[in-house]
């Protein structure tokens, strides 16, 4: 049988169409979902892709949080189906407090775009498998609402459980505490992260590396062994 | 109809870049002597019908699960005369 993977567009979702792609090279089904469909259509996996849902009006993600489509996606996602948030997916995963902390404005106010290195810290989740701990990447970072936040508490405890799953090398663009770029739940199966694999996983386009096509590789090893 | 407000402020220790933007632009403009700036948000929300303790707990829940982010932010109902 066929590994489907959802991707779920909102209005003012830009990166649905590369993220359709990315799991289609992978070798998944893509299947695209629509904010306003409780059906998830039955797929194994969701991404909820980057972009700028709701213009980002009140807050990034606070809105699209409480979008139909969101309601069955974080009902199954504390049931285990595993859901990765890329740039305003991850906004959008915080806001719904699948993930801990939030997304403020960059600390220098910019919006950045350019290939940023990555450090994998955690390589157990559904969503980093492929990779090895440790191991460095190079993805498209873009974004103005990127710097994450916590309590320090929080932090530690994200810490001491390795559930910091990606880190910033090479300079922190955004202010980000403890160079956090991405984060994991317990369990592994929700993933957030602010730079974009869906946009490096193909050599001529991008970076011209293909380090973003783990996450979908991996995911799809996983549910085919599941 | 009545007016409510809630505003919204980020945390204490969170740090705002956008009001300390405000802040280092003023003696630019001659505006002196402010030490700190910090930028929130201002809801004004017109109720239909009586300002009553139910209403305003409804408003207290809109504020805690969508208006602010208590991750992040605080927030202040205020009814206006």
């Amino acid at each position: 049988m066929t590994t489907r993977i959802g991707v779920v567009t909102f209005p003012g979702t830009l990166d649905d169409r590369d993220s359709l792609r990315a799991v289609r090279i992978a070798g998944a089904e893509p299947v695209s979902l629509w904010h306003r469909d409780k059906d998830i259509k039955q797929v194994d996996a969701v991404v909820l892709a980057g972009g700028f849902s709701y213009g980002d009006y009140l807050r990034a993600g606070a809105i699209s949080r409480f979008s139909p489509v969101m309601e069955t996606v974080i009902e199954q996602a504390k049931g285990g189906m595993p859901v990765l948030g890329i740039c305003n997916g991850f906004q959008i995963l915080t806001e719904t407090h699948l993930l801990p902390g939030a997304m403020l404005r960059n600390n220098h106010l910019h919006f950045i775009c350019r290939d940023q290195k990555l450090r994998v810290e955690n390589a157990g989740t559904a969503w980093t498998a492929d990779y090895d701990a440790g191991q460095e990447i190079s993805v498209p970072l873009k974004n103005i609402d990127g710097r994450y936040v916590a309590a320090e508490s929080v932090l530690d405890e994200l810490e001491a459980e390795g559930r910091v799953a990606f880190r910033y090398l090479d300079g922190n663009p955004n202010g980000s505490l403890r160079d956090i770029a991405g984060i994991t739940n317990a369990a592994g199966n929700v993933v957030g992260l602010m730079p974009h694999p869906e946009h490096a996983v193909e050599p001529l386009i991008g970076t011209g590396r293909t380090d973003g096509l783990g996450f979908f590789t991996s995911i799809l090893k996983k549910l085919v062994s599941a | 109809m009545a007016r409510v407000v809630v505003d919204v402020m980020l945390k204490p220790e969170i740090l705002d870049p956008q009001g300390q933007a405000v802040q280092r632009a003023l003696p630019r403009l001659g505006f002196d002597g402010i030490a700190d700036v910090r930028q929130g948000k201002r809801f004004e929300l017109e109720v239909q019908g009586p300002v009553d303790e139910a209403a305003l707990a409804r408003i207290h829940e809109m504020a805690e699960t969508f208006l602010a982010n208590t991750v992040i932010e605080d927030f202040v109902v205020k009814v206006e005369s």
